[in-house]
């Protein structure tokens, strides 16, 4: 199946000189969840924006259900719906007639009953007809979420969309994420929050300094952060690993006073035991012994620190 | 682009977003203008005009209204037009306008074509105000809607760039104040031009507003400072150097798109 959306070498150079996103090739597939994981500055509005028609791409192509966005800007664009990060609303308007606006300008006839569902689904009926100016920033975002959803797109951008809401609207947020998705609809998300990429995304990309470092299915990620390690504290200081140890694949640490072990916790057998028996047999006296989980954290921290 | 492929709907749907909220403020956004033209009535027509002798055999009260509606139009297009566009950016909201199937044709439709129907009925209504103080006739009423169309057209236009160009609330009353408001008093709004001293009619003749008060005063009262022929070329002149920056403007993406 075609993908629903791909870029192909998309850089993005602001004025400034500042290469904000280096040249990025990426394919979404129909359907599924995308978190674009990343520290601030790292890239992710820039390119959001690039895909969406709010800046000036320095180079590359974006597809959306195979429609250049540029020549084909008319019907690329009535797929893709964007939730940006700012908050930016029609102060003066009612979330009602926000939402009509939306609908016409994509080009779309006027249609109370989708307005009216959405505003429910969004929990925002009962403020329909209030300025939104007097809603409270939650409910502003939401009014945002249902602007971009107007239109019905099959591609929805939501830009940290979980930034400064409360705990329990943010659950309700991936549950609309969730059924937006089981309507077919394609959601690339963004955030700071690796809890947030693993509780929704299928897929996660990971982006640092411009650089799209890694794209990985959220199963293979979770693999990897299935894999612990156990650090041997040993007695005496050891000049290199022992051949009789080769078959655990140790590494050296602390400068010869540790042995780091790592294995993957699903794996029916860790080879712990024998790794100590063993040990033991060699003469290796231990000092002390640790497990560490490595976390989804810890592969993000290392990788961007790889990318530096 | 043909007109079935136009995003009719975007256009619509900005058109009646701005003249809501023109008619939401009706209050305000007429009352204003309205006090104003009485205020000059009392103190020009009544106080001042009736010391002064007639114009081109007009009375003096009579004579200013065309010039008054144009000062009006002129600066209350610049500020509407201007205010609509700068609005999006300054809160944000333009991202939507952005990311829309909209084409700049549509959009600039949108915002300019329901700012010019502000002005219209501005001057519609400063022109009924103005006729409760002085006896008001109309020889050429096509031409002269013509021209206040055609004068908040391009004066639209004109205020679209500027809230585009603008980056501040200040740079955003700059051109009104620092550039409109003087020309349209040096325009010949109160005056015949014939009237200045030698040097300075020349001068005045560098001044387009002169040309729009000139073709616009012509159509009331059949007499003008210049050449009817000349002021319509010279409205119409602005109005395509306006499109042509528009034009560049989106080309660009000038303050729009980094
Ligand atoms: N309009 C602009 N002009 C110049 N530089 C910009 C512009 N917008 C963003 N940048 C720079 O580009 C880089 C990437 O910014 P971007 O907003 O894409 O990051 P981000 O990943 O969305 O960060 P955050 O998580 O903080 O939202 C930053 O260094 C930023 O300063
Ligand atoms: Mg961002």
């Amino acid at each position: 199946m075609r993908p629903i959306l791909e870029l192909d070498g998309l850089t993005k150079t602001y004025a400034s000189g500042l290469q904000a996103l280096k040249p990025t090739t990426l394919a979404i597939r129909e359907g599924e969840i995308f978190a674009l994981l990343g520290p601030n500055g790292a890239g992710k509005t820039t390119l959001i924006g690039l895909i969406c028609g709010l800046l000036r791409p320095s180079g590359g192509v974006v597809r959306v259900a195979g429609l250049d966005i540029v020549e084909d800007y008319r019907r690329a664009r009535s797929l893709i719906g964007l939730v940006p990060q700012e908050l930016a609303t029609e102060m003066f308007e009612t979330p009602f007639a926000a939402m009509n606006f939306s609908r016409g300008l994509f080009g779309r006839p006027p249609d109370h009953a989708l307005v009216e569902r959405l505003l429910r689904e969004l929990s925002l009926w009962d403020k329909r007809k209030d300025r939104i100016q007097t809603l409270s920033g939650g409910m502003k975002r939401r009014v945002m979420i249902a602007k971009a959803l107007a239109h019905e797109p099959r591609l929805l951008f939501l830009d940290e969309p979980t930034a400064g809401v409360d705990v329990e609207l943010r659950r309700d947020m991936w549950a609309l994420v969730r059924r937006l998705r089981d309507t077919g609809v394609t959601v690339i998300l963004t955030t700071h929050y690796i809890e947030e990429a693993e509780e929704m995304a299928d897929r996660i990309g990971v982006i640092d300094k411009g650089r799209l470092i890694l794209v990985e299915d959220k199963a293979t990620l979770m693999r990897k952060l299935g894999s612990k390690q156990l650090t041997v504290q040993l007695q005496e200081r050891l000049e290199a690993v022992p051949e009789a140890l080769a078959r655990w694949r140790l590494t050296l640490k602390d400068d010869g006073h540790a042995l780091e072990y790592r294995f993957d916790t699903q794996a029916e057998e860790n080879g712990i035991p024998a790794l100590l028996r063993q040990l033991h047999e060699l003469g290796i006296g231990l000092k002390d012994l640790a497990t560490e989980q490595s976390s989804l954290e810890d592969i993000f921290v290392s990788l961007t620190r790889k990318a530096a | 682009m043909s007109a079935t492929n136009l995003n009719w709907r975007a256009i619509a749907a900005i058109y009646r977003f701005e003249m809501a909220r023109f008619f939401r403020t009706a209050g305000q956004s007429l009352a204003t203008p309205v006090i104003t033209t009485s205020l000059y009535f009392v103190v020009f027509g009544a106080a001042i005009g009736g010391r002064m002798g007639e114009i081109d055999g007009v009375g003096y009260g009579a004579f200013i209204v065309p010039g008054l509606i144009m000062l009006s139009v002129l600066t209350e297009s610049l500020n509407n037009a201007a205010f609509g566009i700068y609005f999006p950016r300054w809160t944000g909201t333009s991202y939507e306008l952005l990311s829309a199937p909209v084409s700049p044709f549509e959009i600039v439709s949108g915002y300019v074509g329901a700012a010019a129907t502000k002005s219209v009925i501005l001057g519609l209504v400063i022109l009924a105000t103005a006729s409760l103080f002085v006896p008001i006739q109309i020889l050429h009423p096509l031409w002269m809607i013509g021209f206040l169309a055609l004068t908040a057209l391009s004066f639209c236009l004109f205020g679209f760039i500027t809230g585009i160009w603008a980056q501040s609330w200040e740079q955003l009353q700059v051109i009104p104040m620092l550039v409109i408001t003087p020309l349209t008093f040096l325009g010949g709004a109160f005056y015949s031009i014939d009237m200045l001293p030698g040097v300075w009619k020349t001068v005045a003749l560098f001044n387009p507003i002169v040309y729009l008060v000139s073709g616009f005063r012509w159509a009331f009262y059949g007499n003008a400072d210049v050449a009817v022929g000349i002021s319509l070329a010279a409205t119409l002149g602005f109005l395509v150097a306006c499109l042509g920056v528009v034009w560049w403007i989106f080309r660009t993406g000038y303050r729009l798109k980094p």
